[in-house]
């Protein structure tokens, strides 16, 4: 099914318009007074206007819609993006976060008239400590990087009031960026371990490393390969017989739903991707939250403030001198966590645990249809995601990005490539499940067409993408001449 | 349920594909004795109707800014958000892609983030932006550390004017990496300069300094850079864009980085978030930037496009010496600021500028008229001031909350020797019939 009505259109917003022309309605100035530009420093004004578009508002509006239109987005296209958990994110959430109550409160306003807000958060945070598993929820950092940091200064925190300089975090060869760029923003030394054959956690590996000056140990799970770790549990135990703390990254609980929660696996503290698994939107990049779960040795350290209840009445706690300190200048992404708790409160305790399992499901359906094709990453069942290498197609002149670049043309978002990167030309593949069985074959289809295209006619892919408003992009050139901002052409 | 598509029969007919008996044979390795045996205590499944009615219900309990006059600052502003904003940030094509890592099918969002650096660059006085942070304070934080890496120097000195809240945010920042907080006080509202003279020295690797800052006053950032740069050490300015049409842009101040929060620009107030950290700096900053930039390049019919650049700075690339742990950022509310800024456009941020200034001009006349109530300084302020009061501002407060006025921020928590002391905030969107409600209301509360 391609896609070949993308708007071909090359304009920027500050190429249009005329001097001029306006695109706003602002109140008249019914205050009165002299010029209050007088009443300012004159060193503080600007001197000259602000070199901004002047535009109507339908040029607003339709160069605005022609941009959108050059996107594929999860609600036009299949976005098997993997680690990233691209499901249908319901309207409902969107109608339901835009209410006056929440969108318009601001984050000053008295506790006391905040009440609806409090209590939604104080309900939000006991749904994902009871999802996890764990004891206490902080829901102010903004994104998954940001949970993590939380989640490592307070393991550090930890070590540190009970008078252990801990100085070391190990982190899996295969784990997420931000899990090594955390770590070393914390201030720790990251030792990376070698993963087995399987892409899992080598235990002899692990041992050798454990020493007494290691802080925490962090792993996603399910891995990063989409693999449940079946000795997790022992993992979890080593580490802890030496005083190692286990931080979950959570960017993959979307497979466990109901099935297992981190907390008793034994995981020490875990975050959240509310922009993941509880269906926030990605918004081209974000906004996300990543609420931060711990275990009742850690909640002291959480952030501050923390949402209490006392009755019917919600507060929010400052007093809290082993905290952390602050992440965000207000309680977190607000937004997103109206968004969360809709989603969550749709589904219930049992359309959750169906969530986990059609995910499973759907990508072991893709798994299964791609495994003659193309390698699968490791034996076995997957969990919500897998990974499949291209590596026979590279030995045709075909790479993972070739076939992502295909996939264009057909009329699919492309999987994650390169990623995990102990995987040569990885294609990460997370169908959710939101996606039906005929968007699936269609998109296993395709895979395989190019698969069978990689002997028959490589050129065909190598021109790849042919759709699109744009063809392959230099990538060299822009990193070598920077063109960071537009300027007027002179 | 409407989310899951897969009917009993479809799952059957995959599980014949996998070759699998049942959806839990799939889950094998998921270890017995970790199982949960029950269904997740989180509630029942709510229909629509039935959600729509409790989430109205708590929103209710709230005190938002459509119900209520909003004089509510302190880094978040009622400001004026064009209608159009919503429509076209709602379309799915970019409500629901993700970070543009396949720019062929992305230019639409690439192409806006390539708009949105132009126009924070342009106000700001900077080179470049990048392609936002989560807030102004995380903003800042990473300003922090970007000075530490540029300069090799490990202490940031801040005036006691920028937001406390962004400074607990830069201290959690900082803390594994031992970077030192250093305090300037500002005892009339503003820098004292000679104060920050003897603080601003060989170990500092930047001087902070908000504009207006948290009281509302402006600073003077000319002689803030002044002692900056006269001790090796880079001028960091926290500034509000939306006020960057009649402030003057800080680059031209002296700044060598600009941050901020951004939320002014069309992003709904939403309690607190998601916000929009705003970064500039100056190009030889470039490649110790944190976050995501946009460049502009070729394809390969040599037509014009745009893709993510210089992402060896980044953490997917570099890891643990990656320049941030960023990964997801604000890309959505940076399309609210870019649509909001082609919006206002030239002319128009500038006529909120002045309508704001004028505004709280105007509030501040009247309000200081009130017995016992006076401006707690004399520095110069934009859209924001503190005012003292002769009562219990927490007790002013609640009572111009029964009549429908959020007659400003209480600065007890914030700064103790502020106990007496609300701090105002006025935007564009305050009628004069508002203001003198507020007056009245004051008045009354104090008298």
């Amino acid at each position: 099914m391609p896609y070949d009505n993308q708007a071909a259109y090359d304009r920027l917003i500050f190429e249009l318009g005329s001097p001029g022309r306006i695109a706003y309605s602002l109140p008249e100035l019914d205050v009165p007074g002299d010029d209050v530009r007088a009443r300012l420093p004159q060193a503080a004004l600007r001197r000259d206007a602000p070199a901004l578009p002047e535009v109507s508002e339908l040029d607003v509006v339709r160069h605005y819609s022609r941009l959108s239109q050059m996107n594929y987005g999860l609600d036009t296209h299949f976005y098997p993006l993997g680690s990233c958990t691209m499901k249908y994110n319901p309207k409902i959430n969107e109608d339901m976060a835009r209410l006056a109550g929440f969108a318009r409160l601001h984050p000053l306003t008295p506790e006391s008239l905040s009440q609806g807000a409090l209590a939604l958060m104080h309900e939000l945070a006991g749904m994902l400590a009871e999802i996890a598993g764990m004891d206490a929820v902080s829901l102010q950092p903004a994104a998954g990087a940001q949970g993590e940091l939380a989640g490592v200064l307070m393991i550090r925190a930890y070590h540190l009031a009970n008078s252990e300089k801990r100085t070391r975090v190990l982190v899996p060869d295969s784990a997420h960026g931000t899990n090594p760029a955390t770590t070393a923003l914390a201030g720790f030394e990251v030792v990376q371990l070698r993963s087995d054959q399987n892409g899992e956690v080598d235990l002899g590996e692990l041992e050798r490393h454990l020493g007494p000056e290691v802080a925490a140990f962090m792993i996603t799970m399910p891995n990063t390969l989409g693999m449940f770790e079946p000795r997790i549990v022992e993992i979890i135990e080593m580490c802890h017989a030496r005083g190692v703390q286990v931080y979950m990254d959570g960017a993959n609980l979307n497979a466990v739903l109901g099935i297992t929660r981190p907390g008793d696996l034994g995981f020490d503290v875990c975050h959240f991707n509310l922009h993941k698994t509880f269906t926030t939107p990605h918004g081209g990049g974000g906004p996300g939250a990543g609420p931060v779960g711990v275990k009742s040795h850690l909640e002291p350290f959480l952030p501050v403030p923390v949402v209490t209840r006392d009755g019917d009445r919600y507060g929010l706690d400052w007093k809290r001198p082993k905290s952390i300190g602050k992440l965000h200048a207000f309680v977190g992404n607000f937004g997103m966590l109206v968004r969360a708790y809709t989603y969550i409160r749709t589904m219930g305790g049992d359309g959750l645990r169906a969530v986990s399992d059609n995910a499973v499901l759907n990508a072991n359906y893709v798994l299964k249809r791609l495994a003659e094709h193309y390698d699968p990453a490791a034996p076995g069942y997957c969990m919500h995601e897998c990974v499949v290498s291209a590596r026979r197609q590279k030995k045709l002149g075909v790479s993972a990005m070739d076939i992502a670049k295909r996939l264009l043309d057909l009329g699919f978002y492309a999987p994650s490539t390169y990623f995990p990167l102990i995987v040569e030309e990885a294609l990460m593949i997370e169908p959710t499940e939101t996606e039906s069985k005929e968007t699936l074959d269609q998109f296993c289809d395709a895979l395989i067409q190019i698969a069978k295209e990689a002997e028959a006619n490589p050129a065909l892919i190598h021109d790849a993408p042919v759709t699109t408003p744009v063809r392959r992009l230099d990538q060299t050139k822009a990193a070598r001449e920077p063109n960071l901002r537009w300027t007027r052409p002179s | 349920m409407r989310y899951l598509p897969n009917t009993a029969d479809d799952r059957r007919r995959m599980l014949d594909v996998i070759d699998a008996a049942s959806i839990d044979e799939l889950l094998a390795r998921v270890p017995p004795k970790a199982r949960l045996a029950r269904p997740l205590n989180v509630g029942p499944a709510l229909a629509e109707t039935d959600l729509i009615r409790h989430l109205r219900g708590l929103a209710a309990r709230n005190a938002d800014a459509d119900a209520h006059v909003c004089f509510l600052g302190g880094g978040a502003y009622d400001h004026y958000v064009p209608s159009p904003i919503n429509h076209l940030i709602s379309r799915g094509e970019f409500f629901t892609a993700y970070t543009p890592y396949q720019p062929e099918a992305s230019q639409g969002t690439l192409r806006s983030i390539y708009e949105y650096q132009t126009m924070i660059a342009e106000l700001a006085g900077m080179d470049v932006a990048n392609a936002s942070i989560y807030d102004g304070a995380s903003s800042l934080a990473e300003a922090a550390l970007m000075a530490r890496a540029a300069t090799g120097r490990h202490e940031i000195v801040l005036v006691a004017g920028v937001n406390s809240r962004y400074r607990r945010v830069v201290a959690t920042y900082c803390d594994g990496l031992g970077v030192r907080l250093r305090d300037v006080p500002a005892p009339a509202g503003v820098l004292d300069a000679d104060a920050a003279r003897k603080l601003v020295g060989p170990r500092t690797a930047a001087l902070v300094v908000q504009s207006p800052n948290f009281y509302g006053a402006i600073e003077d950032l000319a002689a803030a850079a002044e002692i900056a740069h006269a001790a090796g050490a880079l001028l960091v300015v926290v500034a509000d864009p939306v006020n960057l049409g009649v402030l003057e842009a800080p680059g031209r101040l002296g700044a060598d980085v600009v941050v901020g929060e951004g939320q002014g620009l069309g992003v709904p107030l939403s309690y607190g978030g998601p916000y929009l950290g705003v970064f500039a700096a100056k190009h030889e900053f470039v490649r110790r930037m944190p976050g995501r930039l946009v460049g502009a390049t070729v394809d390969r019919d040599g037509r014009r496009g745009f893709v993510l650049t210089l992402q060896t700075r980044e953490q997917h690339i570099r890891r643990d010496k990656a320049t941030s742990n960023i990964c997801t950022n604000v890309a959505l509310c940076a399309l609210m600021a870019t649509i909001y800024v082609a919006t206002l456009g030239k002319r128009g941020l500038v006529r909120v500028g002045e309508l704001s200034a004028a505004k709280a001009h105007y509030a501040a006349d009247r309000l200081s008229e009130i017995p016992g109530v006076a401006l707690r300084f004399d520095a110069p302020f934009f859209k924001e001031f503190t005012l003292r009061l002769p009562k219990s501002p927490e007790r002013v407060a609640a009572r111009l909350a029964k009549a429908g006025i959020l007659a400003g921020i209480p600065l007890k928590t914030f700064d103790r020797k502020l106990a007496d002391c609300l701090l105002v905030a006025v935007t564009e969107k305050r009628t004069k019939d508002e203001i003198d409600r507020l007056v009245e209301g004051v008045r009354t509360a104090v008298a």
